[in-house]
């Protein structure tokens, strides 16, 4: 997995966010990209994965040149190759844990996909909970769910956005032991964007931001 | 970005997993989305029921057609035939039947009741097709067979409570009642609560002595044509001699085309009606679908980072709108079917035949597509935010619309909206102005009301005055916070308002007008064919009753021969002219008077002073009729006064005021010209109350069996019983409208709820008590009901200003009480409303309401 950035995305007015950061994350590693609030993490880590655009510069995201895609070719490489967890969980409100897991595989159009979806959730323990609603399910329990989601389409590279942000310690520990577990046993790439410095060690790569700029590169 | 109806879009569009999502999504929204798509089914279900009854209408005409007129052909004057006419009809040849038809008063000998009737003298086997209908059935038979008696109008044997069997006398001749008459092929009850009908056997008509020179007759010669004559053909072939002789006549194709024309106007009106409750139900569809888009953004988002395209997003959320129109339509239709049994009851007595009731499937798909279609369009208008929700906001809350700037699909839909409402006024009338006035009228009056709620919103926010108590800065500020239902129920609420309110309106003005000549000093009671020789005794007769003699006139009846020195038949064959026909062909009923009368006004020459018949005598005409015979001061109109021609000129126009009971003439002449022809004469007296006028009427047609009397509180009570009933009519479409309303206001105040019920929490929990949470909404809610109805009450009066003044020529006095009413019901009824829709917010402990609404 090759990646290359180098992105000026502008603020309301023309504030700049990530200025001319360049990093290329290997397929199958680990990094972790930290720095204090409002240094432009989450706005890095919306452009490595597609979901908005760089004002210039370009970025390669599994073998796909995310410039010259459209919003939907963007939506397929997201889809194919890309998996999320985010800080707030983001289920989807009235689909049971089941059917959020098994959302990502039908929306590419497969049927016929239950089985992994529940094979992945009994895998982060949540195997007797199939048919409850995220309401239903404590915080820990969802993020587990998402966690299930996110490798349903065995991503090449799973972005974590503060994944244990909203978790107490213990619950957020659960979760961090499931993910890297299934990032290992399914040789994904790992994006994760955190302030916990702790999370961030286990990273084999750390990219530090401040003032939307690279603080020590590689 | 891909374009919104590719094949790929059809293809998610129609995917099941896409149906499957939407199924999956609504599972928290089903219920409100199913009440949401209630606010179409009232539009759809009268849409419904509106088209099954027009392709019945058209279904029975067709099928009736004949038993409409009753004859293959009918020839009509309003003189007696001459022998060259009787010529025409021994040519015609076929089955003939006669009729003469005028106005007289029956005698119920028994009862003592006296009333001004028609009196049809019947010779012949009238009708041909369909038939009399008689209680009992058999007396109708009798009749045509040339049994004795008569048959009289039911409405009016029960009127004097009296029954079959009974003595009545016309004019002089004393018969029985044969039968009371239900119907008449071809003719509607309305028509005959004005003037009851009563038939006669034509070998009693000269019994009665009714029939003098210069009475009001008509005459009629009924025609069944041999076997394959065809009656258009040979009226085409007749026409010139037909014109020559002032004759005029109906095929079964002309009614039919004269009643499919009436008809047509009946079922585009209450189309149109139907119309505005469907486009109001459609406001509250996008209203409802807006504030179901807003809350899955944060879904969509997160569909889109899963990698879902934007077409297959789309989908999903088109999807559940369509469910919700196609959910809406199909119960609309069935409520449509249901409404259908109903509308007979309603309208039955405003069609000329009786019709069975099909349901038309036609019509019934022609509603739900039209309801779908509009149901959509008003859906898709929010829908298409769907589209633009960036990926991003799932990590980002701030990350709204992936592009700034209006999306050009949103136009593209306005247009279509647009083109939709304008293509159906359009297909309603044959005269598109009529389409474009209603789209256009429409228009206006969502725009104004739009307008009336930007404004609000806008003064609220500016003009609130700190100095205002808390809970009324509360209140107004709820009518701008952001996701405000301000416009919506401003919507919602003032057209209710204006389309009731129009309706009342313009009913109290055409009320008022009839009923502004029964004020004290007005005549109300008028005596008509009057022999000259009876003059002096029906004079002293009402005198000694202690009733004025108002007015009397002598009546002289002629028609024009020639007009500014041209023939009449050469303008009449001489379309391009402009002069309508009736002007030209009618009989004109003229006086003679040496001033002007109370309700006349000179607006130009002189009064034409008495005469000694020279060759042209001095004439005074009223101005519309000048207008319409496009003739002024100085020309010359020749008259053919019961045979004798006799010229006039123009010299003086007159202004008259027709809503005056009392004689008023077209043309009037000086005296000196026409006291030698023969004439009758009309007397206007007053009477105080029905038992003067029962008693004038009874001495007089004693006295005087050919004297006829209208009681114009009579004519009053029937013509307000006929507006009574149109306005049931009018009313029970509007209804649909205003239910429609009601239920979107109830849609948007439960889209608002959640909203509503935290922020009381929050103030609760901030210690305010039930008390002031309570005045808040009361404030919010008064407010908007009031503005509402301010703007509909305005919008109604100037609508029926409008109308008043230029469709029914009326003088317009609003009654105010009634507006006061309005303006405080539907405030009223907003705020209980909205009370009924947050009980529960103010009585139930804060926490347990975050915990049931969450």
């Amino acid at each position: 997995m090759r990646q290359l950035t180098k992105s000026y995305p502008n603020g309301s007015g023309s504030l700049t966010v990530v200025k001319d950061i360049s990093f290329t994350i290997e397929a199958g590693s680990t990094c972790a990209i930290v720095g204090p609030s409002g240094s432009g993490k989450t706005t890095l880590l919306g452009l490595c994965a597609g979901l908005d655009q760089p004002t210039s510069g370009a970025v390669h995201l599994a073998g796909a040149h995310l410039g010259t895609l459209d919003e939907d070719g963007r939506a397929r490489v997201r889809n194919e190759s890309v998996g999320f967890v985010f800080q707030n969980f983001q289920l989807l409100p009235t689909l049971t844990a089941l059917e959020n897991v098994m959302v990502p595989l039908e929306l590419r159009g497969q049927k016929q996909v239950r089985d992994e979806a529940v094979r992945l959730l009994e895998r982060v323990g949540l195997g007797e909970r199939l048919t409850h609603y995220p309401t239903q399910l404590s915080g820990g329990e969802q993020q587990r769910v998402a966690l299930a989601r996110a490798f349903i389409n065995r991503p090449k590279i799973l972005f974590a956005d503060e994944p244990t942000g909203n978790l107490d310690a213990e619950t957020g520990h659960l979760v961090i032991e499931n993910l890297f577990a299934l990032n290992a046993s399914l040789g994904t790439t790992l994006v994760l964007v955190t302030h916990d410095l702790e999370l961030a060690s286990r990273a084999q790569r750390i990219i530090r931001l401040k003032g939307g700029a690279l603080m020590n590169g590689e | 970005m891909s374009a919104p109806f590719s094949r790929s879009f059809l293809s998610h569009l129609f995917s099941s997993w896409t149906w499957l999502m939407a199924w999956r999504d609504s599972r928290a929204s089903r219920r409100k989305l199913l009440f949401f798509s209630c606010s179409i089914v009232l539009g759809i279900a009268a849409l419904t029921a509106i088209g099954s009854l027009g392709s019945n209408l058209e279904r029975a005409i067709e099928e009736q057609a004949k038993s409409l007129l009753g004859a293959d052909l009918v020839i009509g004057s309003r003189h007696t035939f001459t022998a060259d006419e009787e010529q025409v009809f021994r040519e015609i040849g076929g089955e003939q039947s006669r009729e003469v038809s005028f106005p007289s008063m029956i005698h119920f000998v028994t009862n003592k009741g006296t009333r001004l009737v028609q009196v049809r003298a019947l010779d012949g086997r009238f009708p041909f097709y369909g038939a009399l209908e008689t209680a009992p059935t058999a007396a109708a038979d009798e009749f045509r067979k040339g049994g004795a008696g008569a048959l009289v109008e039911q409405s009016l044997l029960t009127q004097f409570n009296a029954k079959v069997g009974d003595t009545i006398k016309l004019g002089d001749l004393t018969t029985r009642v044969a039968g009371s008459l239900l119907k008449v092929p071809g003719e509607t009850v309305v028509f005959a609560t004005i003037a009851p009908r009563v038939y006669l056997p034509m070998a009693d008509l000269p019994r009665t002595g009714l029939l003098r020179e210069g009475s009001l007759a008509r005459h009629r010669v009924s025609f069944k044509l041999p076997d394959g004559v065809d009656a258009e053909k040979l009226v085409e072939k007749l026409k010139p001699r037909l014109d020559e002789n002032r004759l005029s006549h109906s095929t079964v194709e002309e009614r039919k085309r004269d009643l499919g024309r009436s008809m047509d106007n009946l079922y585009s009106f209450l189309n149109l009606v139907s119309f505005i409750a469907l486009l109001l139900g459609g406001v509250g569809v996008a209203s409802a679908i807006h504030v179901h888009v807003k809350q899955k953004l944060g879904t969509v988002a997160v569909l889109r980072c899963l990698g879902g395209s934007v077409t297959q997003t789309f989908a999903i959320y088109l999807a559940q709108g369509m469910a919700l129109g196609l959910f809406g339509s199909l119960l609309g239709a069935a409520l449509g079917v249901a409404i259908q049994l109903a509308l007979p009851r309603v309208l039955g007595d405003f069609i000329p035949f009786t019709f069975e009731f099909h349901t038309s499937w036609w019509a019934v798909a022609r509603a739900m597509s039209i309801g779908f279609v509009i149901c959509l369009l008003f859906a898709l208008l929010p829908l298409l935010a769907v589209r633009r929700v960036s990926p991003l906001a799932a990590i980002r809350v701030s990350a709204g619309s992936q592009t700034s700037g209006r999306d050009p699909l949103t136009w593209f839909v306005g247009a279509a909206l647009a083109a939709g409402i304008v293509g159906f006024a359009l297909t309603q009338g044959r005269d598109w102005r009529v389409g474009l006035g209603f789209a256009g009228g429409l228009a206006v009056v969502f725009g104004l009301l739009a307008a009336t709620a930007k404004g609000l919103v806008v003064v609220t926010r500016r003009f609130t005055s700190p100095s205002l108590p808390f809970t009324v800065r509360q209140g107004l500020a709820n009518l701008h916070r952001p996701n405000n239902r301000t416009s919506l129920l401003l919507l919602s609420l003032g057209l209710g308002t204006f389309l009731m309110m129009s309706l009342y309106l313009v009913q109290h003005t055409l009320l008022t007008q009839l009923v502004s000549s029964d004020r004290k000093d007005q005549p109300n009671a008028i005596l008509f064919d009057i022999q000259p020789d009876q003059r002096e005794g029906v004079s002293n007769l009402v005198r000694s009753l202690r009733l004025p003699v108002l007015d009397e006139a002598p009546i002289v009846t002629m028609r024009l021969l020639s007009l500014k020195e041209r023939t009449i038949e050469s303008i009449l064959t001489n379309k391009t002219n402009g002069i309508p026909n009736w002007t030209l062909r009618r009989e004109y009923r003229c006086t003679y008077s040496d001033s002007l009368r109370d309700s006349e006004k000179l607006t130009a020459g002189t009064w034409p002073p008495p005469t000694n018949r020279t060759d042209v005598v001095p004439v005074s005409v009223e101005e519309g009729i000048a207008k319409e015979l496009q003739i002024g001061l100085g020309d010359e109109l020749t008259w053919d006064v019961q045979g004798v021609p006799m010229k006039t000129r123009v010299v003086a126009l007159r202004e008259v005021d027709w809503r005056r009971v009392q004689p008023n003439f077209f043309v009037v002449f000086p005296p000196g010209a026409l006291e030698d022809a023969p004439a009758m004469h009309v007397l206007v007296t007053r009477v105080g109350s029905s038992e003067e006028s029962a008693l004038l009427q009874r001495e007089v047609v004693s006295e005087f069996p050919n004297i006829s009397a209208i009681d114009l509180t009579l004519v009053l009570r029937t013509l307000d019983t006929i507006l009574e009933q149109i306005a049931f009519v009018v009313r029970f479409m509007a209804m649909f409208t205003v239910a429609t309303g009601l239920l979107v206001l109830v849609g948007a105040l439960v889209t608002g709820r959640f909203q509503r019920i935290q922020e009381s929490i929050l103030l609760r929990t901030l210690g305010a008590s039930r008390r002031q949470i309570f005045r808040v909404l009361f404030v919010e809610y008064a407010a908007l009901g009031l503005l509402a109805s301010l703007t509909g009450v305005l919008l109604a009066t100037g609508a029926s200003w409008a109308l008043s003044a230029f469709v029914f020529k009326a003088g317009f006095a609003p009654p105010v009480a009634p507006m006061f009413v309005a303006l405080f019901a539907v405030p009223a009824l907003t705020v209980v409303t909205g009370f009924l829709m947050s009980r529960g917010v103010m009585n139930h402990p804060p926490l347990a309401i975050l915990r049931a609404e969450a």
